[in-house]
């Protein structure tokens, strides 16, 4: 049975997993098929009514240009999740691949990997992002998933090299050299598999992380660029009429509370499924 | 006749603390010919498994197979192979068949595929093909609905079906050696008939030369025609099996087999060897049995060369020198 798929389904049973795993379903769907039944969330009906309450025809009001806030926070999860989706499977694959090599060959090649782990470690992720992002006078949104991918791999990258020099022990690894496989066919077939349980977890949990990091990018101007609605810079919007117009700044926040920790929940739930030592 | 296996002075060392390396493996030769089958016969940690997986340069790391060691396949030179040539004589000139059936095999594969993974490592052919010869291989090892075993994981099937399996994956890439290290010693004692069996049968229709490692006196008799007695690194007694059976010299060997319980006879209490096997690192002077040795006399100090007892029969032992003294 595939680690990573008993991973999920041990995960679906523990209260924790299923609530977040529901959640995040609920969300997603409505990210995808929201768009659809709601109000164009660039549009502004009447510009001069300014921000509305919640009401009847706006569920959750409408911000200062007087744009549906439901259908902003539902446009803006799809950006929020593309963005984490993309770039937690882009540091998931670097990071696997990284772990993968390292743990695999050793020697000289996994101590020069893993200084320079060490070495990306020790400076803090959002520094290299607030240097690099400066760059642009409007971020791409694809150069906000690559940098945000790109700085995410190295812990990602330990953990795998950590289960590969465990796996690499078992006997069906040795029984598989001895019977003359490939490097690369041990690793593909052998080690990666094998390592996708860990892997799963930390990519859930990296999920959570990098909405908040989105969102706080989004916040100082530095992440997604209006007019496309985002999480983070909904809540930045948000500041200047929070006193007059609070369910500008509250509904984008409740979703990205509720969000990153239906994503923790489930990672959690899953981590407890694959390490029977924290359950 | 050419033996198909040949390993002379084979030596493996591990660092050891300060400095000094420890030699679990010392000076170990023996030759294997063309459908022959040697045990290899020892206690735990006396270097027989270690000696098995130097045979593909296997030795885990940090261990080495030193300088000076030799071992030939035929023409091949195994220790000069590195990389692509080594990996091409890894399951296509010898077989392994592992101990433990358990983690031997990779949960998450089907057994079909991970018999597949054997074949396909050396022989150009589609996936279909590949198939079939795995059906056939798991028919030839006795394994009933054989078609539907191919899609099953290894958490599956029993233990004996495992090393079925584990067997079948061995012999994928028909090498001329098989070597079973310990194939039984996780199995009860009825599938371990059957799997010797099996052994047999391959043996006999495939014309493979065989290394058996055991430390089961019961599985050699009647099976090995040559028998080589491992301690502490070293092989300290080595024959024909009828020899052995008839004349154990080595006092180790003695006492291998005054471990062994007689069903027939009187019925007396067990006298197995005193002690264990020192750790490599640990090894003592002179005769490495001595400290455990009953026989063991003033020039049990210096270190015995394998000395002959009779025709074809050779021990490390310098009670060989005192003929008469031997014998009981």
């Amino acid at each position: 049975m595939n680690p990573a798929l008993a991973a999920l389904q041990s995960a679906w049973r523990r209260p924790r997993g299923r609530t977040g795993a529901i959640l995040l379903l609920l969300i997603a769907t409505s990210a995808v098929l929201g768009p659809w039944f709601l109000p164009d969330p660039l549009a502004q009906p009447d510009i001069l009514a300014g921000s509305l309450p919640p009401g009847l025809g706006h569920p959750f009001g409408t911000d200062q240009l007087n744009r549906d806030i439901l259908a902003r926070v539902v446009a803006g999860a799809r950006v929020s999740l593309s963005v984490a989706l993309l770039a937690v499977g882009l540091s998931a694959t670097i990071g696997a691949a990284v772990g993968l090599v390292s743990g695999y060959w050793g020697g000289l090649v996994d101590t020069g990997l893993m200084r320079l782990v060490d070495g990306a470690l020790a400076i803090p992720r959002l520094f290299i992002l607030l240097l690099t992002l400066a760059v642009w006078e409007r971020i791409p949104l694809l150069a906000l998933i690559l940098l945000i991918g790109a700085t995410g791999w190295f812990a990602t990258s330990r953990l795998v090299r950590a289960e590969v020099l465990r796996i690499r022990e078992e006997a069906y690894v040795r029984a598989a050299e001895a019977l003359g496989a490939r490097r690369r066919h041990v690793i593909l077939r052998h080690l990666l598999p094998n390592t996708l349980g860990p892997l799963l977890v930390a990519a859930t949990l990296g999920v959570g992380d990098v909405i908040l990091l989105e969102a706080g990018l989004s916040f100082l101007g530095l992440g997604v660029q209006p007019p496309t609605p985002s999480w983070g810079s909904m809540v930045l919007e948000s500041r200047e009429v929070l006193v007059s117009a609070p369910w500008a700044g509250i509904f984008p926040g409740l979703a990205i509370v509720i969000t990153v920790l239906s994503a923790n929940l489930l990672g959690d739930a899953m981590r407890d499924a694959t390490d029977p030592r924290s359950a | 006749m050419s033996p198909v296996l040949e390993v002379q002075g084979l030596r493996i060392s591990f660092p050891g603390p300060d400095g000094a390396r420890v030699i679990p493996v010392d000076g170990v030769s023996f030759s294997l010919e063309r459908g022959e089958t040697l045990a290899l016969v020892g206690e735990s940690g006396c270097g027989k498994s270690l000696t098995s997986l130097a045979l593909l340069q296997l030795v885990p790391s940090p261990g080495r197979i030193d300088p000076g060691s030799v071992i030939r396949l035929g023409d091949t030179d195994v220790l000069a192979l590195r990389g692509e040539a080594l990996r091409r004589i890894r399951g296509r000139r010898i077989g392994m068949v592992f101990q433990d059936p358990m983690t031997s095999l990779n949960p998450v594969f089907t057994v079909g595929d991970q018999i597949m993974e054997g074949i396909l490592a050396h022989f150009r052919m589609s996936r279909s093909t590949a198939r079939e010869r795995a059906l056939d291989l798991l028919r030839e090892v006795g394994i009933p609905d054989p078609a539907e075993r191919l899609q099953a994981y290894p958490h599956q099937l029993s233990g004996g079906m495992r090393q079925r399996v584990m067997i079948a994956i061995a012999l994928a890439a028909e090498p001329e050696i098989l070597v079973a290290d310990e194939p039984t010693t996780a199995l009860d004692v009825t599938v371990q008939a059957q799997i010797l069996e099996v052994l047999d049968r391959l043996q006999a229709t495939r014309g493979m030369a065989v290394l058996l490692i055991t430390h089961d006196l019961g599985i050699v008799a009647g099976r090995a025609d040559r028998v080589a007695v491992m301690y502490a690194g070293q092989i300290v007694e080595e024959t024909s099996t009828a020899r052995l059976f008839a004349n154990p010299s080595h006092p180790y060997t003695q006492g291998l087999f005054a471990s062994v319980p007689r069903i027939t006879g009187p019925l007396k209490r067990l006298n197995p060897i005193r002690g264990s096997v020192p750790a490599p690192a640990a090894w003592p002077s002179g005769c490495r049995f001595r400290p455990r040795c009953p026989k063991a006399f003033d020039k049990s100090e210096l270190e015995p060369p394998l000395l002959p007892v009779e025709p074809d029969h050779r021990m490390r032992c310098w009670l060989a020198e005192l003929d008469g003294t031997r014998k009981p």
